[in-house]
């Protein structure tokens, strides 16, 4: 036999991004701090030894941060002009960074003055960085050259002069001391082997690179030039895996996560986007408020550092894992109920005792089931229901005035519950989802309350906003209609065409999604 | 027998079993209950049909237990007679013929030799009187009982109205708000009323009475919902009464319990309220019994409760208010909306039942198999309240995927698609996704695409709306490993054609073509590309029904208009192939052949016309076949091809036509006699047990039967052979249980010693696998042998002998070989 139907709460699809696993992890950080640098910020290193501190490479200066800190613990400012890309060396004792000036400059992190200074490029130097050897530099200039130096010896090993254009990024392969990677305005990648003299490997980007990125095990080459982000793979001969283009505008830097299964990506339309490495689609994405230069991510993805054209860092912690206590003091059943009969086996000529599971009614429901109709109606607007799940206090609204009860349970409320009432309609009914029943209600409400109007300014002023939503609502609505008329006219003026211009079409689409992207 | 048949008319789905009170029989073993001109014996312990009393040529109106033998039943009908039955043989005893229509019938244990009926009155329409009848005691099978004697005048016809106090002293009587009680020593008549105002929307008006089994007590139910105790009413002026509310309307039934301790009352809300010692505020309720509670009836046990509901059911429950059983029929929903639908997988009917449910009712048992909650909202019983409602129902091809769509219409309409997935571990319908306001209009039609083979991934379903679009559903599946379920239904396409309302969609066979009707015009969709192919239209007329030719006409396209013509387009040459100046209102292809069945309604009159869209010229035409307006039919697949005589009806061969028409009566055509069709259902009424019926008894009582047949009719050849393998049975029956091997291993050699026995005997033995193949070839041959065996008898009655026991023994055969075919893995159970 049938049991009472408790209230189907209806499920509205989610509006919005969809929370997955990634959302949840990427949203797990504290508002962001910000620092105000001297210039547009070039480069961001972390130091790959605890306790992590981070250089930071803007205007002149380069600044070493701690992770916590808001002050920099240490500059470098012995720079005549701009300071470029400001690199940790794997052990965090020695930075390097090039110049304005065409000069390479080696400091040790204790000291202030540089250990070595290497001259030899005659423009200014974008891009350095140590071979995974610890003892020799590469180094990228405007000088269309790539150079390796030695340390030790501070003087120049060999010179590339391969780029046709300004060589603006580079990366040296973890798995190999002798092998690293220059990008350039040329739009080509080349990898370059110390032991040889000339590149290995030319791959061709199309646009002006921005940034290059190998993948720790080597295999695999990210660049970024233009609005692509392509990934390479470099075993088979820079053999194009995926191509993607999800930035409107140029991206400027690449980034890995510590786990190296996200790849970000950072870019001058303000966005910082997070690929999956697997699937290479955007699990998430971050949006800052002007065009992003630089981009680094601390081990364990404990702080995610992001560096502006205007020259602001943005720095994001991460909260502390929320511990899971609270759900272990939960008091368990006494020892003894839980182990008594539990290694009990049933014999054949036992019989079964079957405990109809008890089926728990919601507070609503239960006094619904008894026909209390009033009653129900002020039990889901309790501040709990009525603030965080709307839809429950919908969903027996509709109950109610389907069981043709919903008058009776509207009226005779005092001052203050009409207020509550119509605050609630007001600020739900614009929503489409409530908007069909809510309209009954507010229609039950100024039928009922009709003679009282003007006795209590509370109510009335509630009245007032509650026309003036409705009001804003219905202009939106024209709005919108007026919009969708004059698409309905382009969408005309197209289909005519399109037998002939189908190419064009096709182009006009890519625009109109353009469009929205940047409306976005 | 192959005279060609008349195509009859079969009313079926059963009548409601709600005649009267049922009767529980002496140890609650059983319950009597008249439905239509029949009386129902259904066991209490399984609720199946133990047996049908048969022998009323009018509606039973009422049965009672003989006062005096409790193995005996009276039941009285509007045919004027009132019958005695020996129930538990269901042999029919005795026939008094009254002559007057007798609408209720009580029998009193202090009067041995009369009954009371309630008659009417002759020469004034609408008054009935009470009146008691001297049954005679002569031997003989037909009686006239004649003796009539006037109790009581100016009764109401409902037998609720009238009751007979504690051992028959008195009986009392309501109609309108007079009650009466006559008081059968003193020969007196005390007439009480109440005043008829209506203050505070009271209406004193009663509706039903009953009588306390030991105390001078009468409880009233009235029309406002109140119970009204009345005690002392022996004397006119003296009198007093006590009032019990609950009921929020309309008082139906009220029954005391066998000690008069508790009252029962039902009412429309579907509550069974219990009231203790006949006080207001002790009383123990049952609600949510479904449908308004029509008769209340209690065991003389007073052990079971039972609850006659207005939708064609019978619930019984403990005496404790415990629910115990339902037996449910076909239920009469007041509107059907969602047409007639045949269950792929059960090939049940499935219509609306209760309200905002789904009922699965098979043809072949009569009964319900399961009612399926669609609308999933606790339903209100009160007048006046707009209900969701199930308006359209599809089902895939195998019936995995249900759709429905329920629609409540307040100031706005409020729509909703449902799709349902049959799940197999719990083998029944789960709902998968729910789309709200699916089309800004009510929908019209709605169909899947039809097709066996077909994975899910290319499913489809479309529904027509009137809001000038039909909609293309397909399953998208949720590439998110976090989400629950993974497969969800999302609308594919939007398709519209100059803005007129969609109003019937249809997929061809191999569904590569989709047919939906915007009112004058037919379109043809191209279903993998969404393109439109072509349009066809017959003006003036606005498309009523379409549909697709099958198997070898799928490539007609035949469709009925509302100006009364039916047309066929080709669909190949793109033109009109033939019409036919016909009012169409209900068209239905057979799933099984080319056969389309179209339903006229003219002259207030139904014909019935099918055809093969190849040929414009009807095979059948059954002018004039029902009075009622037909809403709706459907092909039902037989589980086993019928021989049809006649190549008339040979469309009747694989499925079989049912009808619903406006008065929600379940209707089919058959070409077989009423006798035949009888006797068919007495077969499967001959296993005569209460208790469950399994295959091993099946088959023991079949052998039994032969066995007592062949002994009349065949003499020594065929008891000796039945002397053979008599050991085997006798082995198996009368071996001590905890000795045998188990019994899936002796089951075999059970049925090999009844087939080896047998091969013994015939020559011509045919060998098991030509014997396998199809069943109809059986069946004619079989037929063939039954007439050129006719022919013999009657020319040589000496051959006869033989061939008669060879035929016998062919059948008994392959009723072996059937029995051997069914599943024994029950067995192994034990």
């Amino acid at each position: 036999m049938a049991s009472y139907k408790p209230v189907v709460i209806p499920a509205v699809p989610k509006l919005g991004e969809k929370i997955t696993q990634d959302t949840l992890y990427w949203r797990g950080y504290k508002t962001p701090v910000q620092i105000k640098e001297f210039g547009a910020i070039n480069k961001i290193d972390f130091s790959r030894v605890p306790p992590y501190n981070y250089a930071v490479t803007a205007s002149s200066r380069i600044h070493i941060y701690g992770r916590y800190s808001q002050e920099p613990i240490k500059t470098f400012s012995r720079f005549k002009d701009a300071a470029y890309c400001a690199t940790y060396r794997d052990d965090g004792k020695l930075l390097i960074a090039g110049s304005e000036e065409g000069s390479i400059r080696l400091f040790d992190i204790s000291g202030r003055a540089p250990l070595r200074q290497f001259d030899g490029h005659t423009k200014a130097v974008h891009v350095v960085g140590f071979l995974s050897d610890k003892y020799r530099i590469f180094s990228g200039g405007d000088d269309y050259s790539s150079s390796l130096w030695d340390i030790p010896s501070a003087s120049e090993i060999v010179s590339y002069s391969e780029h046709s254009d300004y060589v603006r990024c580079g990366c040296a392969s973890k798995q190999n001391g002798d092998v690293f990677i220059t990008g350039s305005y040329d739009h080509t990648v080349k990898i370059f082997d110390a032991r040889t003299k000339s590149s290995v490997m030319t791959i061709e980007h199309g646009h002006p690179v921005e940034s290059v990125l190998l993948f720790p095990s080597g295999g695999i080459l990210v660049s970024a030039g233009g609005r692509y982000v392509k990934v390479w793979d470099v075993l088979k001969g820079g053999q194009l895996l995926v191509s993607l283009k999800n930035h409107h505008k140029t991206v400027t830097c690449l980034c890995l996560n510590s786990s190296g299964q996200r790849l970000l990506s950072g870019s001058l339309d303000r966005h910082v986007k997070i690929y999956s490495t697997t699937s290479y689609k955007v699990v998430h994405s971050f949006n800052y408020a002007t065009s992003i230069l630089s981009l680094a991510l601390s081990p364990e993805d404990e702080t995610i550092i992001v560096g502006m054209t205007n020259g602001v860092l943005n720095v994001k912690h991460r909260k502390p894992e929320e511990s899971k206590e609270k759900s272990q003091k939960k008091r368990q059943p006494a020892y003894r109920t839980y182990v008594k009969g539990r290694n009990y086996m049933p014999k054949q000529e036992d019989f079964y005792v079957s405990k109809p599971g008890r089926c728990i009614l919601r507070k609503y429901d239960k006094l619904l089931k008894g026909f209390q109709s009033s009653k129900a109606l002020d039990a889901v607007l309790e501040p709990h229901i009525r603030l965080h799940t709307p839809e429950v206090t919908v969903a027996v609204m509709q109950e109610l005035n389907r069981r043709g009860t919903l008058r009776s349970a509207l009226a005779g409320r005092d001052e203050k519950q009409i207020s509550l009432l119509l605050t609630f309609v007001t600020r739900r009914v614009i929503e489409p989802r409530f908007t069909p029943v809510l309209i009954t209600v507010a229609d039950i409400i100024t039928d009922i309350y009709q003679p009282v109007v003007g006795q209590s300014a509370l109510v009335d002023k509630q009245f007032l906003r509650l026309q003036e939503a409705i009001g804003r609502e219905i202009d939106y609505q024209e709005e919108l209609l007026e919009v969708l008329g004059m698409m309905d006219a382009l969408f005309a003026t197209l289909t005519e065409k399109r037998a002939t211009y189908l190419e064009e079409n096709q182009s006009n689409g890519l625009t109109k999604t353009l469009d929205q992207d940047m409306s976005i | 027998m192959v005279a060609p048949a008349a195509l009859r008319v079969v009313r079926c789905g059963g009548s409601a079993p709600h005649g009267a009170r049922a009767v529980f029989s002496a140890g609650a073993r059983f319950l009597l209950c008249a439905s239509g001109d029949f009386v129902k014996m259904y066991s209490v312990a399984t609720e199946e049909l133990v047996r049908l009393l048969r022998g009323h040529s009018d509606l039973v109106t009422d049965v009672q237990l003989a006062p005096h033998n409790h193995l005996q039943l009276y039941s009285s009908s509007l045919d004027g007679t009132i019958k005695l039955w020996d129930f538990t043989d269901g042999i029919l005893i005795k026939t008094f013929t009254v002559g007057y229509k007798l609408l209720a019938l009580y029998a009193l244990p202090t009067s041995e030799d009369s009954m009371f009926v309630i008659i009417p009155k002759s020469g004034e329409r609408g008054t009935f009187q009470l009146v008691s009848v001297k049954l005679t005691k002569a031997a003989g099978q037909d009686m006239e009982a004649k003796e009539l004697s006037v109790v009581l005048e100016r009764v109401d016809a409902s037998p609720k109205c009238t009751a007979f106090g504690r051992e028959g002293e008195y009986v009392a009587s309501v109609k309108g708000i007079n009650l009466q009680v006559y008081f059968f020593k003193r020969k007196q008549l005390n007439r009480f009323s109440l005043s008829a105002t209506k203050r505070k929307g009271g209406n004193n008006v009663f509706t039903c009475v009953a009588c306390h089994p030991q105390e001078d007590c009468i409880a009233t139910g009235h029309a406002d919902g109140k119970i009204r105790l009345w005690r002392n009413f022996d004397h006119k002026k003296e009198y007093t009464y006590s009032t019990l509310h609950w009921h929020h309307d309309k008082v139906t039934d009220l029954a005391f319990s066998v000690e008069g301790t508790s009252l029962l009352s039902g009412g429309v809300e579907s509550v069974l309220v219990q009231w203790h010692s006949g006080s207001d505020c002790k009383r123990d309720f049952l609600p949510r019994l479904g449908s308004a509670i029509e008769y209340v009836s209690i065991s003389s046990d007073g052990t079971f409760y039972c609850t006659s509901h207005a939708d064609n059911r019978i619930t019984i429950v403990n005496s404790n208010l415990r629910f115990s059983k339902t037996i449910q029929g076909l239920i009469k929903a007041r509107d059907v909306k969602t047409g007639l639908v045949v269950d792929p997988r059960t090939k049940a009917l499935v219509l609306n039942g209760e309200p905002g449910h789904l009922q699965f009712y098979c043809l072949q048992s009569d009964k319900q198999l399961y009612s399926l909650d669609i609308v999933q909202q606790e339903y209100i019983h009160q007048a006046g309240l707009n209900q969701s409602d199930l308006v359209k129902i599809a089902f895939s091809a195998q019936g995995k995927w249900l759709a429905t769509v329920e629609e409540r219409e307040e100031t706005e309409l409020e729509l909703q698609l449902k799709l349902w997935f049959f799940d197999e571990e719990t083998q029944s319908f789960k709902l998968n996704t729910r789309i709200s306001m699916p089309h800004e209009d009510h929908i019209t039609a709605m169909c899947f695409r039809d097709m066996d083979e077909l994975e899910d991934e290319s499913l489809m379903l479309v529904t027509a709306g009137r809001d000038c679009v039909f909609k293309v559903w397909v399953i998208v599946e949720d590439t998110d490993p976090e989400a629950q379920q993974s497969l969800s239904w999302s609308c594919d396409f939007v398709g519209s054609y100059h803005n007129y309302q969609a109003t019937n969609c249809c997929f061809s066979e191999d569904g590569s073509l989709l047919a939906v009707s915007f009112e004058e015009t037919v379109t043809v969709w191209d279903s993998s590309t969404w393109d439109l192919k072509c349009t066809f239209c017959h003006p003036p007329g606005k498309i009523r029904n379409i549909c697709f030719g099958r198997l070898t006409c799928s490539k007609y396209l035949i469709g009925a208009t509302d100006h009364g013509f039916l047309c066929c387009w080709n669909l190949l040459s793109c033109a009109l192939e033939w019409s036919a100046h016909l009012n169409v209102i209900v068209l239905q292809p057979d799933p099984l052949s080319e056969h389309i069945a179209a339903v006229s309604w003219l002259l207030k009159e139904s014909s019935l016309f099918v055809f093969k869209p190849n040929e414009p010229r009807p095979i059948c035409i059954q002018r004039k076949f029902c009075k009622e307006k037909i809403q709706f039919a459907a092909f039902v697949p037989r589980d086993v091809p019928e021989t049809i005589g006649s190549e008339k009806y040979l469309w009747l061969r694989r499925s079989q036509l049912f009808f619903l028409t406006d008065m929600q009566e379940l209707l089919t055509v058959s070409t077989k006699s009423p006798e035949e069709r009888l006797t068919l259902s007495s077969k499967q009424l001959a296993v005569e047990e209460s208790l469950p019926v399994t295959p091993f008894s099946l088959l023991l009582g079949k052998h039994r039967h032969q066995q007592s047949q062949g002994d009349i009719g065949l003499g020594k050849v065929v008891r000796r052979h039945h002397e053979q393998d008599s050991p085997a049975v006798k082995e198996l029956l009368h071996t001590p249980a905890h000795v045998l091997p188990s019994a899936s291993f002796l089951c075999p050699i059970f049925i090999n010693s009844l087939l080896i026995s047998k091969e013994k005997k015939s020559a011509e033995q045919v060998p098991d696998e030509v014997e396998m193949e199809s069943e109809e070839a059986e069946d004619d041959s079989d037929e063939e042998n039954n007439v050129t065996e006719m022919k013999q008898e009657d020319t040589m009655p000496i051959e006869s002998l033989g061939e008669t026991t060879h035929k016998l023994s062919k059948s008994e055969e392959k009723e072996l070989r059937k029995i051997r075919k069914t599943d024994y893995s029950w067995l192994s159970v034990f």
